[in-house]
């Protein structure tokens, strides 16, 4: 589209900018706009397309970017407080790569505390509404940057999921967000939830932009030592090859007690429609996906009261006044600057680390992810991708789980093994239930992310769900 | 001591040792922390801040696997970094990056001798982890109002050499510390500097009845900055220790630390408030396979080492163990040693001198021998002046003190050289005479033209004089008598 000149990287910002405009109070999926960086990198990028010089495929193409990812000089606070006003001095290697594409900047996307959620209630800031009912959930941790996708907000945007904060609002919204395997994509100035299962990944409205998204991100940075060497394949070459000859798998464990009648219809229904692409279909067992949610809500918390042990009020971010000691400053400062279920799970993670506990939580927890990566591991001797729900619900109301935080945990029950076992995920629109959107998953073995993508794409073109938009999508065109 | 007949002295040392490298442990900051203004030397990453993620020095795991080897250790083919969790202003992650329970290196031991007799002290472990910023207290730190961290520090590599509890007394655990430094100075990991706190150490001490095979409760002791501060706090600390026993009292296991300027340790912290550090793997580093091609390769680049070095000097050079222990200490001494000698000076003079006045001048003004103006080519000619007898051996003692106090020494050498010549004709020609009456031949020969038997004439002079004649007016003394 920009290539061709049918409209300007300027005037395509300035259009994605009016709609957060007119729609940004609505839905409030951005913490921060940043207009002039936007307009200076749209006109940037129309210089470079006017020049035909070194045109890459996201060049002009406006994009939002989750909080969790560190912008130098613009504020980066991870949804917290804590981090108030905290500019870095440095770019993310995702940030750095996309600058280099020629991609223009929106802004900060709103987002669970630290990345810790289910429906962007834990922003430190406030709740994102979900731009198909705005009484509604986005689904999180990624809340901003779905919202920002389905409404208009930004043509294409990051997220980071560590138990599913990309593909769980993804389905909420009914867009495209994938979870790159862990290693896949470098972690540099990803503001760390949990190291071991923290993975940035692209939210897009189709599955052919989802690719160009991985692409440009995708690949080893030596800033990042857990990231992979493994060369990135051309996600565009092999997009298109269908599923005929597939095999897929359909794990008995992924349809979940409580997950909704509609939910659970959708799903059988894309998975009958992919079949009648030319895939086989068979049922397997993940046998350990049960204990999956309890070992993650080990590990991940034990990560994050240790990484979160730096936002201590000594050198930047937030400081609580009045202390009379060290002692003091360190509490009040953690006190006032953290939201409650950060909280939460710093104290899970802490109790789970002490001496004494750490064989029957930490250890152990430990040997359940292996049981997991097993489990993936002998399925995909089976078959070549998994096929399930991504959330067993549709979006659900604001407010109405944010007092249990178990039924919150429970959202993510079957997206967070992709994160535990080292492979790949994606969730793209499958239907609608009561004008609500539903996400079918496709688990692709740990680096072949092509593979998902091409199930996905397949199921795509079959469908016509990615026509389907949100009320205020469809308001603006 | 008079305590140690009904008690048995348990010591067991950790040693920190920041590991010489260009640049910092995760990052590539430079480790020149004393020098640069305070923070100039940091990053995102060794200020932790957010989202900023820790990359290996592959020189640093080097050094320390090189370390491990000198100090006989075994080296496992798996390790990994881990996470010791604690808040403190100087550590900006809020955990330390070390190594808990698959360290590069364990088992090993190290040899030194107390008093000419060989010790062997067990190593439990060498690990490397990264070192903490620098907290600057504006005035006494219990009643700083304000204090400010320098990160320069922050990140920058230390390895940490944990001793079994092999140590029997003060004595011992001074020399394990002055081997073991040297053992660093020779492979060149460390500097040895432990006023800077570059080399630190801290001492873990029991006492427990004679015969007992259990531990007694341990304290540990911080802050020693030198090997007299070890010895001493050692020595106070069993003292103190002793008399609690001995009073029928029971010892609390603590932290204590030792205040050089009072001659005493101070209760820091007690184990009630011991922090929980909730060790677990570091995620952000995966574990590390050490090949035994790596390994083979760090030993065959091994220098020798102090104590073949010692076994060198005692067979090689005919010196006393007591003599070849002192002397391989440091490298820098066992270098200027071995380069004196080779200069011509006989071993035996060679090591008096230096483990004589020239330590003792050393030591007086906590100098190290390689900042001495002294060289091994002035040693070296004095020697040989009091070897050839020109000089008293009290006379060398007082040039000696001169050339070291000299930014040149070779002015005073000269001197000395020049105020013993015997220039004066009156006696130089008593000396002429001696010679023509004992060397009728030569004599003749000359005067037959042989000109070769002049310089015989001369030689005979010098022997006589004791090489104190002035050989330019000597000859023309001679010359003058004999044709």
């Amino acid at each position: 589209m920009l290539v061709d000149r049918e409209i300007s990287s300027v005037e395509l910002t300035e259009a994605v900018l009016g709609q957060i405009d007119t729609v940004g109070e609505k839905t409030k999926a951005y913490l921060l706009v940043t207009r002039e960086l936007a307009r200076r990198q749209a006109k940037d990028a129309d210089e470079r397309l006017r020049a035909n010089r070194d045109v890459r495929p996201l060049t002009g193409i406006p994009i939002a970017l989750k909080d969790v990812l560190c912008v130098q000089d613009v504020v980066s606070t991870a949804g917290s407080k804590i981090l108030k006003g905290f500019s870095p001095p440095y770019s993310a290697t995702v940030v750095e790569r996309l600058e280099a594409e020629g991609a223009v900047f929106l802004g900060k996307t709103n987002c669970d505390e630290f990345a810790m959620g289910s429906s962007n209630e834990n922003s430190g800031y406030w709740p994102v509404h979900n731009p198909w009912a705005l009484e509604r959930v986005p689904g999180g941790s990624s809340g901003g940057s779905a919202a920002a996708v389905a409404s208009g907000e930004a043509v294409a945007a990051l997220g980071s999921d560590t138990g599913g904060s990309i593909r769980q609002p993804a389905a909420l919204t009914g867009i495209v967000g994938f979870k790159p395997t862990y290693g896949r994509v470098s972690r540099y100035g990803l503001i760390a939830f949990a190291s071991s299962l923290d993975q940035i990944g692209p939210m897009t409205r189709d599955v052919v932009d989802n690719a160009i998204l991985l692409q440009a991100i995708a690949g080893h940075d030596p800033r990042d030592s857990t990231s992979s060497e493994r060369p990135v394949p051309d996600y565009l070459s092999t997009l298109r090859n269908g599923v005929k000859g597939m095999r897929l798998g359909v794990p008995k464990e992924y349809f979940v007690a409580g997950m909704e009648p509609a939910v659970e219809q959708a799903i059988r229904d894309a998975i009958r429609l992919l079949e009648q692409q030319g895939a086989s279909i068979e049922e397997v067992s993940l046998p350990h996906s049960d204990v999956a949610l309890p070992a993650y809500y080990i590990i991940a918390p034990a990560e994050a009261s240790s990484n979160l042990a730096r936002y201590d009020g000594v050198r930047y971010g937030y400081q609580a006044e009045g202390a009379k000691n060290l002692i003091e400053e360190y509490m009040l400062t953690r006190q006032q600057g953290f939201g409650a279920e950060v909280k939460r799970r710093i104290m899970l993670g802490t109790y789970a680390l002490s001496s004494g506990y750490y064989d029957a939580y930490y250890l152990q927890a430990q040997k359940v992810r292996t049981l997991i990566i097993e489990d993936f591991k002998h399925a995909f001797e089976k078959v070549d991708v998994l096929v399930g729900a991504t959330s067993p619900t549709v979006a659900f109301g604001l407010g109405a789980k944010t007092q249990d935080p178990v039924a919150m945990y429970l959202n993510d029950i079957i997206t967070i093994p992709a994160n535990l076992g080292n492979v790949c995920g994606i969730s793209v629109p499958c239907g609608l239930a009561d004008g609500l959107p539903i996400g079918l998953q496709l688990i692709a073995p740990g680096f072949r992310e092509e593979v998902a993508l091409q199930v996905a794409y397949a199921f795509e073109t079959a469908t016509d769900f990615r026509k389907l938009q949100s009320p205020l999508m469809r308001a603006a065109a | 001591m008079a305590v140690a007949t009904r008690y048995e002295v348990v010591v067991g040392l950790e040693v920190h040792a920041q590991v010489l490298t260009q640049s910092k442990m995760f990052c590539g900051c430079s480790t020149d922390y004393l020098t640069t203004p305070p923070n100039a030397n940091t990053c995102p990453v060794c200020l932790g801040l957010p989202g900023s993620l820790p990359v290996i020095n592959r020189r640093a795991v080097e050094a320390t696997i090189r370390t491990a080897l000198a100090l006989n250790c075994e080296i496992p083919e798996f390790s990994k970094f881990d996470r010791k969790n604690y808040f403190y202003p100087d550590l900006p992650k809020g955990y330390q990056i070390s190594q808990y329970d698959l360290p590069f290196s364990r088992h090993g031991h190290l040899e030194f001798d107390v008093k000419g007799e060989m010790r062997r002290c067990g190593i439990t472990r060498v690990h490397l982890e990264e070192d903490t910023g620098k907290l600057v207290h504006e005035g006494a730190i219990d009643q700083a109002q304000a204090s400010l961290v320098n990160f320069n520090r922050a990140g920058v590599p230390l390895m940490e050499i944990v001793s079994e509890p092999d140590l029997r007394s003060a004595d011992e655990a001074r020399e394990y510390v002055m081997r073991l430094r040297a053992i660093l100075q020779y492979i060149g990991v460390n500097n040895g500097d432990m006023e800077s706190g570059q080399l630190r150490c801290d001492a873990n001490v029991s006492l427990r009845p004679v015969g007992a095979t259990e531990l007694g409760t341990k304290v540990e002791i911080k802050n020693m900055n030198s090997f007299r501060a070890i010895h001493r706090a050692i020595e106070y600390e069993i003292g103190r220790q002793t008399e609690v026993l001995e009073a029928g009292g029971r010892l609390v296991q603590e932290t204590r630390g030792w205040n050089d300027t009072r001659g005493l340790t101070v209760s820091q912290r007690t184990k009630e408030f011991a922090e929980d550090y909730r060790y677990f793997p570091e995620p952000d580093l995966p574990p590390l396979e050490v090949s035994r091609e790596w390994v083979a390769e760090i030993r065959s680049s091994l220098p020798e080492l102090p104590a073949a070095r010692r076994e060198r000097f005692v067979t090689g050079y005919g010196l006393t163990p007591y003599d070849a222990s002192l002397l391989t200490s440091s490298q820098p001494m066992a270098e200027f040693f071995e380069e004196t000698v080779r200069l011509g000076t006989p071993a035996k003079a060679a090591a008096n001198w230096m483990l004589g006045d020239f330590s003792r001048l050393l030591n007086a003004e906590h100098t190290e021998i390689e900042q001495a103006s002294v060289k091994p080519t002035h040693l070296q000619q004095l020697i040989a002046l009091v070897e050839s007898g020109v000089i008293s051996g009290k006379m060398a003692k007082q040039t000696f003190e001169a050339m070291y106090r000299a930014p040149d020494p070779g002015p005073a050498l000269a001197a000395l050289r020049g105020s013993t010549q015997i220039s004066g004709d009156a006696e130089l020609e008593g000396i002429v005479a001696q010679v023509i009456g004992e060397n009728a031949k030569s004599v003749a020969d000359f005067k037959a033209g042989k000109q070769q038997a002049l310089k015989f004439l001369i030689g005979q002079g010098m022997k006589i004089s004791k090489g104190r004649a002035n050989p330019q007016r000597l000859e023309a003394l001679l010359k003058e008598k004999i044709t």
